[in-house]
């Protein structure tokens, strides 16, 4: 799944920085019907995580109610340097991944 | 043979000393959306049409077709080869004989060069090609070419713009010439130019082509709608890009 | 840590499936729907615990143009020490076909309480955000949006 990924570069050692996420997908609602009548099954992407040098920071479970190509942004603190890799995955089990190397000063 | 051509002349420059009516000031349709709409275009990370524009950059480093070559392969970076192409379009295609709009063009490409199957419009690679190409037209004014070869389309367009239609009986310059500004179902009414195409619509909540919007607008009067890249649509395109000369374009544009 | 994240995620399904079940979700989209109580939805998620409407600001448009796509912040006023910080954050709208619209884990880590992201509103109402602090204390905040075109509800124009 296509996604991408934004956090600074470099970052002051515990300062809260935001990481802003956007991910590519319908978030079909299960709701709509085609022109036939017929429902669109539903399709979303649940489950949203963040690990910053492997521990995890944040995660997210998300619902149709959140609107199609899914915009997230949360915020990290880091001690060291290390990577930045968010995560996510969709009720059909596709996967989506984007990673960023954050430098701590 | 010299007779036709002679008309085609006479008819550009009839047609070229009449250029459309002008908007004034001359708007962007961005310039008529909420301000949080605004904002989500100008957002260099988080307009969602930049998906499609990532998406595109990627089908255009991929191979394709008999030949199995990809459009880097001829265009190479395409933040340089395609820099202002979107902006000049529509326009006349040597090989295809006729006007054509952006995704036409980019699928004369695919089958004649690539030697692949056809993009069908509106579809996810068509939309993600044409997002990256018009993302390189970025901050240029749109400047359509209107000559012998795309007199007889431009005149159409014009005849189509200018023409009542549908079950509420309106023409496109009853809105967007008389009416812009006017609140309409609680939306103001935008000058009606094609600048920012392909956008990502909130309504359809994906990016859509212009082809798609125009479409939307004969719906709206309640007119049967023109077919994607029919000579109709491609027509009225074309008029609407002359009328449009000198707007800068920032494509993907995003819409409510 | 992956059982954790399982366990939160049963939990997040059974809560946001509360709402409405099997034939009354398959009739939803073709009326109108009144806002609902979700009062029974947050005891749910609080364990019976009261919410104290404080230190909750919400971000939201007064007037969503779409309601396919309404952005929203929310920041939760918090130290987020290891003592003190807020562990979760709940969107909650009472006239969504499925009210909890999301679940937001926080920690210590994360050094500020504050998301933003889009959501889908079916109609005019009030939002809920609803915040877990690590004490076992929660927080929470309204805001009122006036929603034009309707998620979930306004797919007259789907063949266009």
């Amino acid at each position: 799944m296509i996604g991408r990924l934004q956090a600074p570069a470099s970052v002051r050692h515990g300062e809260a920085f935001e990481v802003r996420v956007l991910m590519q997908h319908t978030m079909e609602t299960g709701f709509r019907r085609d022109l036939n009548g017929k429902a669109i099954p539903m399709n979303i992407i649940d489950k949203v995580t963040c690990r910053f040098a492997g521990i995890e920071v944040f995660s997210a479970e998300l619902g149709s109610g959140i609107a199609a190509n899914p915009y997230l942004a949360f915020f990290v603190t880091a001690d060291a340097s290390g990577e930045l890799v968010v995560e996510w995955s969709d009720d059909r089990g596709e996967r989506g991944r984007s990673s960023a190397k954050i430098e701590v000063r | 043979m010299r007779l036709a051509a002679a008309a085609c002349a006479a008819l550009a420059a009839t047609v070229l000393a009449a250029d459309p009516p002008r908007s004034s000031p001359l708007m962007a349709g961005v310039e008529f959306q909420s301000t949080d709409v605004r904002a989500l275009q100008a957002d260099a990370f988080a307009n969602p049409g930049l998906l499609w524009v990532e998406r595109g950059a990627a089908l255009w480093s991929a191979a394709r077709g008999e030949r199995a070559i990809a459009c880097a392969a001829c265009h190479g970076d395409p933040t340089r080869s395609m820099r202002g192409v979107s902006a000049r379009y529509p326009a006349y295609a040597a090989s295809l004989g006729q006007v054509v709009d952006l995704e036409r063009r980019i699928n004369a490409c695919v089958t004649e060069n690539q030697r692949g199957a056809p993009l069908a419009m509106e579809s996810q690679e068509m939309l993600a090609l044409s997002a990256l190409v018009a993302r390189q037209s970025r901050d240029m004014p749109i400047a359509v070419e209107i000559d012998a070869r795309s007199a007889e389309t431009y005149e159409r367009g014009r005849q189509i713009y200018f023409r009542r239609q549908g079950q509420l009986n309106l023409a496109c310059t009853q809105c967007h010439d008389a009416s812009w500004g006017k609140t309409l179902l609680a939306e103001r009414i935008s000058q009606g130019h094609p600048a920012d195409w392909p956008a990502y619509r909130l309504e359809w909540q994906s990016i859509g082509s212009l082809g798609r919007r125009l479409r939307a607008c004969y719906f709206g009067v309640r007119a049967e709608m023109p077919a994607y890249g029919s000579s109709d649509m491609v027509a009225l395109e074309l008029y609407l890009a002359r009328r449009a000369s000198g707007l800068v374009s920032d494509a993907p544009g995003v819409r409510r | 840590m992956a059982r954790d994240a399982e366990m939160r995620r049963r939990h997040f399904l059974s809560v946001a499936g509360a709402a409405l079940t099997g034939a009354a979700l398959d009739a939803w989209p073709q009326t109108f729907q009144p806002p609902q109580d979700i009062a029974p939805l947050i005891a749910k998620i609080t364990g019976g615990a009261t919410s104290v409407r404080s230190g909750v600001e919400i971000e939201l448009p007064a007037l969503a143009e779409n309601g396919n796509s309404v952005p929203m912040r929310i920041k939760v006023a918090s130290p987020m020490s290891d003592a003190d910080h807020v562990k979760a954050i709940y969107i909650l709208a009472e006239r969504n076909p499925r009210p909890l619209l999301a679940t937001f884990h926080l920690g210590s880590h994360s050094g500020r309480a504050e998301i933003a992201t889009r959501v889908r509103l079916a109609g005019t109402q009030r939002v809920t955000v609803l915040a877990e602090l690590s004490g076992g204390r929660f927080v929470h905040g309204v805001a009122d949006v006036l929603v034009t075109s309707a998620a979930c509800l306004d797919e007259s124009t789907m063949g266009t």
